[in-house]
């Protein structure tokens, strides 16, 4: 097949609907290497959209290419974990045995090396994506031998088959995770209680989100109930970005049943006849195990129509891809994206219960939260909310990663203090945690009596650990220029915004701040926090504030001036000079010339 | 029958079902400043400069509907001061040069930065690489100015059912793209008939040959400032009712 048929192909399969378009551009890059020009330009034609307009999808995401990216693309996660692990001197290894500079194909057009946001390995960091599939636990030997494999062109499918494990390392397990459900027994549940009697259930269980916002469960699914609609939809927002947070990859990959069920329950509460699972790009290596499961659901009646025997409860999950956005995770970014659009969040004119996915009524709920339905499915909201705090029913999976003993998911009753999972995690000489990720809060020793829940410190599931040996101001700023990269660049506070906290943040680490920079990101934080357009740019100064405020001496120690330092520097803006003409010995540093 | 109003800086403004803040006010005579908003056309919300606290949460007046005995707050120092720091970053996101700029005098975003006292840039400049496109006869596109405001691309996507212009990219790398495969606005069949060659705030989409045809000191905003041309339109439609 040429190319051309190649793009055509894709496009039939997806009966070229522009709304598909996320998954046209995977499938074409997938066999193309990258999205040429022109290839995007048959594909506008071929869905009848205009050709910007599939640019401006095609431009914004991460994982897809509008320029050629080498036949092998190493993608080191790049969280402050991984960072912890010593992701970096791993990653300019391999740059160096390769000759290349990060972000920049090779000549040859074989690779590039770059880094991405955090892959969701942190537990078992650090990670690359080679042309998107994960490989946990990078070593210096495994650099060497995969520098082999790539100038060799050694095909992926002939890597060591072991290096793709990606383990699910289960620390705690509570209701959740041991659920002992078998397939089709909570929807069973469900049916037996009717679709009101299961809302009226999760109302009483106090079942909140679990992705961070933590909205009732049972009012968002009445509400999409009453919304009127010719079809309902039932999303699961499988986008999980937050840096640190790992704990949906073990529930799809441990428990992809009680997820599909949970969506399942949703579609037959709301009467939805639609259902799909928005799957984050870094878990592509999922997909064909997923398909099989929903295969397997399929087959078993708990799928397709009539579902267990019930005439008119019609009902199936597709599973679409992401590629590599965080604002995604934003609910109605994510329904734009499933339309085929960039990840803009939307105004907030309609709530997605009325006007969501194409138009329709929409529930868009956590992987947790679906999986958490299944046991008040069975066992009744009055059972549910019998553990957990007062506004926190139930428990909560916990992503620990970072200076501990023990990385993995931990499952706890909500109302788990910080100290006693760092207890159970084996964190020693803990210095700070780091709390539902990089829009999350920092927790200083003080703290560690707090306890998670949404009375208190409330978690998307993220629980990074910090000891004495790390420096806060190198986190902060590690998650400032995570932000300006994942901003989505509508608003004007966030485009811009971020991008200025990433550059004072340098200037501070570089040793050129002073306080007059510090009130420049304070200024920058309540600018941000108020007149954003959506979540991400009212929480990406968060880490920030909570540093400044808590962690001050980290910020201290590096200002030169209480007064004001510009950032120029007169010398390092020479080292273009120093690079072009190889020398870097003394007489070409401004400070040694001078004084000779 | 009496009409419902809400309260803006301490004075009753009548509003109509439906209406925004924004249009609400514009129509009394009271300016909140803007720069993604056009009375031609529907909200946008993204520059966020219409920024004003409506019964003390922080809402774009563009997107956000009237409604009855709210209380809104939008020419105070607070907010003032938050629209500043706006323009500033907007300014500093750009190539923007008003001395040399065809569009200085007719600029929403410079009339904007004189009405708030924006006094310097501020921040450190970003100095972006926007080469300009000159291919079409007609129009000149200098991308240097462009604040992503998406005026254009609405326009031309809903107005004149073109579709010549999209944004691309995330970010801070967010820019205006054309929509052609070369990226040239020559390969479109954009025109400057077209009501999207009219509606650009800032000097992004100029008229080729019209160059300083009026001179500087004479422009629509050299006169009068932009808040006083909204009160005195909203006074003459007064007059003609």
């Amino acid at each position: 097949m040429n190319e051309n048929d190649i793009i055509l192909s894709v496009l039939a399969r997806h009966g070229n609907d522009g709304t598909r378009l996320m998954q046209i551009l995977r499938e074409t890059q997938e066999a193309l290497g990258w999205l040429a020009p022109h290839t995007l330009t048959t594909i506008a034609a071929g869905i009848g959209w205009s050709r910007a307009e599939v640019e401006g999808t095609a431009s914004f995401y991460s994982f897809f290419h509008i320029e050629p990216r080498g036949r092998y693309r190493v993608l080191w996660s790049d969280n402050i974990t991984d960072r912890m692990l010593g992701n970096q001197d791993l990653m300019l290894q391999m740059c160096q045995a390769l000759w290349l500079e990060p972000g920049r194909v090779s000549e040859d057009g074989l690779v590039s090396v770059d880094t991405t946001s955090c892959t969701g390995l942190c537990d078992q960091g650090p990670a690359v994506l080679v042309n998107y599939r994960a490989i946990p636990r990078m070593t210096a030997e495994g650099v060497e031998q995969m520098v082999d494999l790539i100038c060799t062109g050694t095909p992926l499918s002939d890597w060591p088959a072991e290096w793709f494990n990606v383990v699910s390392q289960v620390r705690r397990k509570d209701r959740l995770l041991d659920h002992g459900l078998v397939p089709g027994q909570a929807l069973l549940a469900a049916i037996e209680r009717g679709p009101e009697a299961m809302i009226a259930e999760l109302k009483t269980s106090g079942l909140r989100g679990r992705g961070g916002a933590g909205f009732p469960a049972g009012q968002k699914w009445e509400a999409c109930r009453n919304s009127p609609g010719a079809d309902r939809i039932v999303i699961c927002n499988a986008d999980e970005g937050e840096p640190g947070t790992f704990k949906d990859r073990i529930l799809l990959t441990d428990h992809p049943d009680q997820v599909f069920e949970g969506m399942t329950i949703a579609a037959w509460s709301i009467k939805a006849s639609r259902g799909y699972v928005y799957l984050r790009g870094e878990y592509r290596y999922m997909l064909e195990t997923l398909q099989a499961v929903l295969d397997r659901r399929r087959a078993a009646g708990l799928l397709g129509r009539n579902i267990l025997g019930q005439p008119g409860f019609d009902f199936d999950i597709e599973i679409h891809h992401g590629a590599g956005a965080y604002v995604c995770g934003e609910r109605s970014a994510l329904v734009e994206s499933l339309e085929g659009k960039p990840g803009r969040p939307r105004l907030r004119t309609w709530s997605l219960s009325v006007k969501g996915f194409l138009g329709l009524p929409t529930d868009v709920n956590n992987v947790e939260t679906l999986a958490n339905a299944c046991l008040v499915a069975v066992h009744g909201g009055a059972w549910y909310a019998g553990v957990g705090t007062a506004k926190s029913s139930g428990t909560k999976l916990l992503s620990v990663s970072g200076d501990c003993a023990r990385p993995g998911v931990y499952e706890y009753p909500y109302g788990v203090t910080v100290a006693q999972v760092l207890a159970d995690c084996g964190a020693t000489n803990t210095y700070a945690v780091q709390v539902s990720g990089a829009s999350g809060i920092t927790l200083t020793t003080e703290e560690f009596g707090r306890r998670i829940s949404f009375e208190d410190v409330p978690s998307g599931g993220a629980f990074m650990v910090f000891d004495r040996r790390r420096d806060m101001l190198e986190m902060a700023r590690h998650f400032s220029h995570f932000f300006a990269h994942e901003s989505c660049g509508f608003c004007t506070p966030c485009r811009v915004g971020t991008a200025v906290n990433a550059r004072l943040m340098d200037k501070l680490a570089a040793g050129h701040g002073s306080v007059y920079d510090i009130n420049e990101l304070f200024k920058m934080h309540r600018l941000m926090q108020g007149t954003s357009h959506c979540g991400l740019g009212s929480t990406a100064t968060n880490a920030i504030h909570d540093t400044l405020t808590k962690f001050y001496p980290a910020y201290q120690r590096r200002m030169k001036s209480l007064d004001f330092e510009p950032a120029f520097d007169l010398d390092s803006a020479l080292s273009q000079a120093r690079q072009m003409t190889g020398r870097d010995d003394s007489g070409a540093h401004l400070s040694n010339s001078e004084s000779t | 029958m009496s009409q419902d109003t809400f309260l803006l800086d301490g004075e009753e403004i009548p509003f109509t079902r439906g209406q925004t803040i924004m249009e609400a006010a514009r129509a009394a005579g009271k300016f909140i400043p803007h720069l993604c908003w056009h009375p031609d056309f529907t909200g946008h919300g993204s520059c966020k400069l219409c920024t004003v606290k409506a019964n003390g949460h922080l809402n774009a007046a563009c997107v956000t509907a009237a409604r009855k005995d709210m209380t809104v707050e939008n020419r105070t120092p607070e907010l003032d001061d938050k629209r500043r720091t706006l323009l500033q970053l907007l300014f500093v996101e750009g190539n923007h040069f008003c001395p040399s700029c065809e569009k200085s005098g007719n600029c929403v975003l410079q009339a904007t930065a004189y009405e708030l006292d924006m006094m310097s840039p501020h921040f450190d400049h970003f100095f972006p690489d926007r080469p300009v496109d000159a291919s079409h006869p007609e129009v000149l596109l200098d991308f240097n100015r462009c604040i992503l405001c998406e005026l254009c691309v609405r326009v031309s996507r809903d107005i004149d059912h073109k579709n010549i212009f999209a944004l691309s990219g995330r970010g801070i790398a967010k820019h205006l793209v054309v929509n052609a495969e070369s990226g040239r606005l020559a390969d479109t069949d954009f025109s400057l008939d077209d009501k999207a060659a009219q509606v650009c705030p800032v000097g992004v989409i100029l008229t080729k040959k019209k160059g300083f045809s009026v001179p500087i000191g004479q422009r629509r905003f050299d006169a009068t400032s932009i808040a006083t041309q909204v009160t005195e339109a909203a006074a003459a439609a007064q007059e003609e009712v």
